[in-house]
């Protein structure tokens, strides 16, 4: 069998595409992920219980769903939802990329809410304490106080959770979402060159992840340091 | 000032401070101190509400701290507290932890919460250090900056909760010595302490806690000349020993 590099090399212009939606979608999934797992984990750990068992229940659910199934979820049931709550006549058309930018959202708020309920845990009662005696507000306390640290105790297991939901994206294929895995399948397909192109993809992926994944334990290493 | 009326206190149904009731009047230095578990710390952090009680009332400054209607992050921001393990925020420079609450809670403009900030920290002989971070001080230098931290506020009162008992002995003094100096200043303190020469130093009273209740409440030279109960002449028989 032929290893054609030339395949590759045609291919590149589309294919750097796919990795630029496959970054978006990650940082698009982290940030929102992050900012509504913070609410989420707020919420776990309120003393109003109705609340708690609430997020408690989302979280849960999440986490005992494959990605695959959440995404077929959000693709196909959703619009049909939509269309029945406003009355319109057909789904309404939400297309491959939003939809799996707001799966992704919502599936990764899940997983950021327990490692940043276990980072706002880690702080000793005392520093909430601190800030109360001072006549900082709950909010206060949260924003200025606890959630800061919470969040710096946390940054390595934050960066490794960005990392697997990195290789988690290529799922959107199933949808047919031109990611960086979407886009090589379709070329792949088109030219007949699987291997090459299957090669590549996992070269590049392992490249990436594996680079950041030392760069995490640095910062682990220098964050053990300054405490 | 601080009027603490039949206060109890329960956690679920272990009963932590019984029917407790005191006085600490405007300028006043009282001191309170008993074994470990006896619930002087519990009592201290009901002052400012840090703990719930159940039953009883304290007032502050006339303000109710057990009721519904009061605001209590108003209410606490006029007394301040220093804790045990100092609780300085470790993610905020010396000066920021100074002018935090200046600004957020009674809305100073940024430099006039810092002029205010590091004038107390000058005064807590710490000026060389206002861009260090808490990690970076000795014991004894973040206690005098949460010191300066809860003055910065203007507070009416202070609570002290056993300041000197997580400090390597070089470094009570200097603590101490500031306390001293506030207590002569005619700031109104309670203090959480055992270190018993400084009550009797600047304590106008000290009040002697066993198993949640307040045994004694005494005048300074009445509890250490004649302590009327056996269990604070035992206490003070083992702690004046050495």
């Amino acid at each position: 069998m032929d290893f054609d590099f030339a395949a590759i090399h045609g291919a590149l212009p589309f294919l750097w595409k796919g990795m630029l939606y496959t970054i978006e979608l990650t940082l698009y999934a982290a940030i929102g992920g992050l900012f509504f797992g913070t609410l989420l984990a707020l919420a776990r750990l309120s003393p109003w219980r109705a609340l708690s068992l609430a997020a408690a229940g989302y979280v849960n659910l999440m986490r005992s769903i494959p990605l695959v199934l959440v995404i077929f979820w959000f693709f196909f049931l959703v619009p049909v939802i939509l269309q029945v709550a406003m009355g319109h006549e057909r789904p309404p058309m939400i297309g491959a990329e939003r939809t799996a930018i707001i799966t992704f959202i919502m599936f990764e708020a899940a997983y950021f809410c327990e490692i940043m309920r276990a980072g706002i845990q880690s702080i000793p009662r005392g520093q909430v304490h601190a800030a109360q005696a001072l006549g900082l507000t709950y909010s206060q306390c949260m924003r200025l106080v606890v959630l800061p640290q919470a969040f710096r105790n946390m940054l390595p297991v934050l960066l490794t959770q960005t990392i697997i939901l990195f290789q988690d994206t290529s799922l959107v294929y199933v949808i047919s979402a031109t990611d960086f895995v979407g886009a090589a399948a379709k070329i792949a397909q088109r030219d007949g060159r699987l291997v090459e192109m299957y090669l590549f993809v996992a070269a590049v992926y392992f490249v990436i992840c594996f680079t950041l994944s030392a760069l995490v334990r640095r910062l682990q290493r220098r964050i053990a340091v300054i405490r | 000032m601080i009027e603490i009326e039949n206060v109890s206190k329960w956690y679920g149904s272990f009963r932590v401070l019984t029917d407790c009731s005191t006085r600490v009047a405007r300028g006043e230095v009282v001191v309170v101190c008993g074994p470990s578990g006896s619930g002087k710390s519990t009592l201290i952090k009901c002052v400012n509400a840090l703990e719930p009680f159940q039953q009883g009332q304290i007032r502050l400054d006339g303000t109710p701290v057990r009721d519904p209607g009061t605001d209590l992050p108003r209410l606490r921001a006029k007394v301040g507290m220093v804790f045990q393990h100092f609780e300085l925020f470790p993610h905020l420079s010396i000066t920021r932890n100074l002018t935090l609450a200046q600004e957020k809670v009674l809305g100073r403009p940024a430099d006039e919460a810092r002029e205010r900030g590091l004038r107390l920290l000058e005064r807590v002989g710490l000026s060389a250090h206002r861009d260090k971070f808490p990690g970076q001080l000795s014991g004894g230098q973040q206690q005098r900056v949460a010191i300066a931290r809860a003055l910065s506020m203007d507070p009416v009162a202070m609570l002290f909760d056993e300041p000197t008992s997580a400090l390597d002995p070089e470094m009570i003094n200097e603590v101490l010595d500031v306390m001293v100096e506030l207590a002569h200043e005619g700031m109104t303190m309670m203090v959480v302490t055992h270190e018993m020469g400084f009550a009797r130093k600047v304590a106008d009273r000290v009040i002697f806690m066993d198993e949640g209740r307040i045994v004694e409440d005494a005048g300074t030279e009445e509890f250490f000349g004649s302590p009327r109960s056996e269990r604070a002449q035992h206490f003070l028989a083992r702690i004046l020993h050495h």
